[in-house]
């Protein structure tokens, strides 16, 4: 009986390798895509033991060393200190932490809200609820993001949790009009007509058989917005309304070197880059898993 | 004489267009019956209106008039009003078993949704009962765990089958359910069919545009054009004397490939013409357009169905009492 | 004296690469077509009838490498031709009509702005309008089309599936081309309108002394239209016969196989159908590549592959039944 079941499953599990095998042939035919995502996930490692590979852990809070303030890049200081005497270094590496969380955090509330209502509308077509949706939709996507998510940080008190609500709140309409055009065309297939005259429940349906044949963009729109979303953060904390000092944001130190350019070049540019790197990273990322993610035969 | 399992009475189903009087007469007043353990062949060109009939069958559309009774019962209404029961009994394959599989669900869940949404068997039973689906159309209870994608394409008809066989159903719609696959492939899935009509003793309304495979399979067989049925005869008897001058252009532009077959189509009528648009039926008869024998009459008149031999109705001018 | 023939393929071989190694389509088709002679290409889906046509036209996907063989058109190597020699070939020589008519006349432009520019750019007319422009009626006339002026200020949707198939009929043969590869072009057509196309096309191919190479799955199609019909399965030409041989005496299981298992009209015999399916390119079977469905087969037809060689007088055979 055992030895029955333990065949059944080492199927089950050896059709799931060979699509995964399958899976990263399709990604890392770009090896541009391989790129992204050694940076992505360089980011998360850095993100995540910021505390341990930092050189200098002390000097992501409120830290003053007035001895070494202003050092030039070069041998302690890799990307050279602040006006405080911190290790822009090390400020980069826990700033990275905002930054993912920031991103994970928006898309955490805006994919499931926005994708559940777009799928509503989209399969209920014809109903009241599709206009009432797709209108709400309609206003949201008017407003630009960075505008809006401005607008609510200001009413908030800005910290980065208000900043992620702020954002979310600007985003999940993005979603749902993604998923509404999946689903009001997927509703069409004939495996949905089949489902129906089974007589398989709405949810089910809408969870269990549009649902997965939405993944795939899904999935590649949330990698490009975690690079756009984290660049959105930066912008907010840029103008003061993300993570507040003395805590790193890499918007917040982009905002204050600026103040030293052209002679402390250093305190501006390197966070910079690291915006840039991040949102690039994303960018070649989200085009991998959509070739991965792609129906195309390999 | 068995009982009527299906009847089909001025069925019509008439699609708006964006012009406000104009409609697109897809299915335009036919009558149809099937019997319990019948198989009916209901063929006809793209645009015949033969995939509507069946669609409405299922219940994917409302008539816009006419009757449709199921054992007695009246079924007229979209799926989502018929009762459980009425969807248990009723079950569809579909032309393209690409597009009716999803993609995303392995063999064993769609074959699974049928038997929990109608509670055929409980839970813990389930997997042996998969099994012996996959049993029933000749496939291994390997492809449990196997995608749709990685299926060829019989093998997907044969689930897809097997789907349609999960609640058990008395009338199976089968619209053009090879008509995407290789012949040699077709065989396979047909003897499948014919084998589980007779074993389950399953009504078939078989909607196809191939003849000769109607001539091997189906009880009787109903032709249809521009939205009505112009023929219907037993398949042994429509054979012999195709009546309808339609019937005789199809017949006779088949490609074949036995010198037997040659002979028995009719005299070579030249193809000519295309089928009108739906939207603008030709008055009278409304195959007159296109009808080597065609009279001044069959402009002004429609014909009426009349029986010319035994079970055997034709709806033309040239046949009259 | 035998016929100069105006296509040979020889011994040509087709891969693509793909995830998990390389499928190898065809494998070895030898393939000949005469002046002015009407040739079937008969086999199921995915057995490499279209990727053999392709590679005449060297329009084959990036994938794809041609480890082996020869295709000579007229004379020439097509596999080693250049550039501007290939665009002479495309736009003169041989023509093509696909399944899908939908598909292959451009959605944004009228009937008569592409066909005037397919005879414009094939350069067999001087390049002043008025004479393109008649060439086009003309060629719309050859093709039973009813009133070709209006006809070429419509756009594709706004024609029905077979007048779409004919307009792609009278492009292809508006440029006085030597050879016409016509692939499957009836499958997506009602049997009446397949009949009016097929017999159009028999029509203007005899009229011009055009060769015809027709792909199709359908060997009712076949029979109708050619005079040689070659079969092929797996990327393997299995048979070769003249059309009226073929169906009397097949001689390969597999072309006995296909001919049973088409419904018949007179209703003989319920279909045999042929078990099994198409082998997976990436690891094909060894030896003859039918033998896994093959009812006759022999322990030789697993280790070696059959020669192709004739049996009968023209009558061509890969099978280790028949010894020439």
């Amino acid at each position: 009986m055992i030895s029955i079941k333990t065949k059944k499953t080492n199927k089950k599990w050896a059709a799931k390798l060979d699509g995964l095998c399958r899976s990263w042939y399709k990604f890392s035919r770009n090896k541009l895509s391989v790129f992204g995502l050694i940076i992505v996930l360089t980011v998360i490692f850095i993100a995540l033991f910021a505390d341990k590979i930092a050189p200098f852990p002390e000097h992501a809070g409120a830290f003053v060393d007035l001895g070494n303030a202003g050092r030039p890049p070069g041998e302690g200081y890799l990307f050279g200190t602040d006006q405080y005497g911190r290790d822009i270094l090390s400020r980069i590496f826990f700033s990275f932490r905002g930054a993912i969380i920031m991103g994970i955090g928006v898309l955490a509330v805006a994919v499931p809200v926005g994708v559940f209502l777009g799928l509503i509308a989209g399969y209920f077509q014809g109903s009241l609820i599709e206009p009432l949706i797709m209108r709400t939709v309609d206003i949201f996507l008017a407003l630009p993001p960075l505008v809006l998510a401005l607008a609510v940080s200001a009413v908030l008190r800005p910290t980065l949790f208000n900043s992620m609500m702020a954002v979310s709140f600007a985003w999940w309409a993005w979603y749902t009009r993604l998923s509404y055009g999946m689903a009001s065309s997927i509703r069409n297939e004939f495996y949905i007509q089949s489902a129906e005259l089974i007589g398989a429940s709405r949810l089910h349906i809408l969870l269990r058989e549009i649902l997965p044949n939405c993944l795939g963009p899904i999935f590649t729109k949330m990698t490009l917005d975690m690079g756009w979303v984290i660049l959105i953060g930066a912008s907010l904390s840029f103008v003061g309304m993300g993570e507040q000092p003395p805590k790193p944001a890499l918007g917040t130190m982009v905002a204050d070197g600026a103040k030293y350019i052209p002679h402390m070049w250093w305190l501006a540019v390197f966070p910079a880059l690291a915006i840039m790197i991040i949102v690039l990273g994303f960018n070649l990322l989200g085009d991998g898993i959509r070739d991965m993610l792609s129906t195309e035969e390999v | 004489m068995a009982e009527d399992m299906l009847i089909i009475k001025d069925l019509k189903k008439y699609f708006p267009t964006e012009k406000k009087d104009l409609y697109v007469r897809a299915v335009d007043s036919i009558n149809l019956t099937i019997k319990k353990g019948e198989v009916v062949g209901l063929v006809g060109e793209s645009g015949s209106g033969k995939s509507t009939t069946a669609y409405m069958v299922m219940g994917s559309y409302a008539p816009t008039s006419g009757k449709i009774i199921f054992n007695g019962q009246d079924i007229s209404i979209p799926a989502k009003k018929r009762p459980l029961t009425i969807k248990k009994n009723i079950q569809i394959v579909f032309q393209d078993p690409g597009t009716s599989l999803n993609p995303q669900r392995t063999v064993g869940q769609i074959l699974g949704l049928p038997l929990r949404v109608h509670h055929i068997v409980p839970n813990k039973d389930m997997n042996d009962r998969i099994i012996k689906l996959l049993d029933m159309v000749g496939l291994s209870e390997d492809y449990m765990y196997k995608y749709p994608r990685t299926l060829g394409g019989g093998e997907r008809q044969l689930v897809a089958i097997a789907r349609a066989l999960a609640t058990d159903p008395s009338l199976l719609v089968l619209d053009e359910p090879t008509s995407a696959l290789d012949v040699s492939v077709q065989a396979k899935i047909i003897n499948t069919l014919m084998n589980l009509q007779k074993q389950l003793g399953m009504s078939y309304l078989f909607i196809t545009h191939d003849m000769s495979l109607m001539r091997n399979i189906a009880d009787r067989i109903a032709i249809m054009y521009l939205g009505k049925i112009v023929e219907i005869a037993a398949a042994t008897d429509f054979f012999q004397r195709p009546l309808h001058p339609y019937t005789q252009m199809l017949l006779s532009s088949i490609p074949v490939v036995l010198k037997a077959e040659q002979e028995l189509k009719p005299k070579r009528i030249r193809s000519q013409g295309e089928i009108p648009s739906p939207v603008n039926i030709p008055s009278g008869c409304r195959f007159h357009t296109r009808c080597p024998q065609a009279g001044e009459y069959c402009m002004k008149e429609e014909p009426s169905m009349v029986e010319v031999f035994n079970q055997h109705f034709v709806s033309c001018h040239l046949y009259k009492k | 004296m035998s016929t100069p023939s105006i296509l040979n393929i020889q011994d040509l071989h087709v891969w693509f690469r793909v995830y998990g190694g390389v499928m190898k389509v065809l494998d070895g088709v030898d393939f000949e077509v005469n002046h002015g002679e009407k040739v079937g290409l008969v086999g199921e889906s995915g057995c490499g009838k279209t990727t053999t046509m392709k590679s005449i036209l060297r329009i084959l996907p990036r994938q794809a490498i041609i480890p082996k063989g020869k295709i000579i058109f007229q004379g020439h190597e097509v596999l080693t031709m250049k550039w501007r020699e290939l665009q002479e070939l495309r736009g003169q020589k041989i023509s093509m009509i696909f399944q899908d008519p939908t598909a292959a006349l451009n959605p944004v432009f009228t009937i008569g702005e592409q066909i005037k520019d397919t005879i414009k750019y094939s350069g067999i007319a001087e390049k002043d309008t008025e004479t393109i422009k008649n060439i086009a009626i003309k060629a719309l006339r050859d093709c039973a089309m009813p009133d070709p002026e209006r006809i070429m200020k419509n756009y594709p949707f706004q024609l029905s599936g077979g007048m779409r198939q004919r307009v792609c009929i009278a492009m292809a043969l508006a440029t006085a081309s030597n050879l016409l590869i016509a692939d499957e072009p009836t499958t997506n057509l009602d049997v009446t309108i397949q009949d009016q196309v097929l017999n159009l096309i028999r029509t203007l191919v005899q009229e011009k002394g055009t060769s015809l190479i027709l792909i199709t799955h359908s060997l009712g199609v076949a029979r109708e239209m050619t005079d040689r019909i070659y079969v092929m399965y797996a990327g393997r030409i299995v048979e070769m016969a003249s059309t009226q041989e073929i169906f009397e005496k097949p001689y390969h299981p597999y072309t006995r196989g296909l001919l049973n298992s088409i419904p018949k009209l007179t209703g003989e015999g319920m279909m045999v159908g042929i078990p099994g399916h198409l082998p997976n390119y990436l690891n094909p079977p060894s030896g003859c590549r039918f033998h896994p469905r093959c009812d006759d087969a022999m322990p030789e037809c697993r280790i070696k592959k059959p020669p192709f060689i004739e049996v009968n007088n023209g009558h061509k055979v890969a099978c280790f039944l028949y010894k020439g």
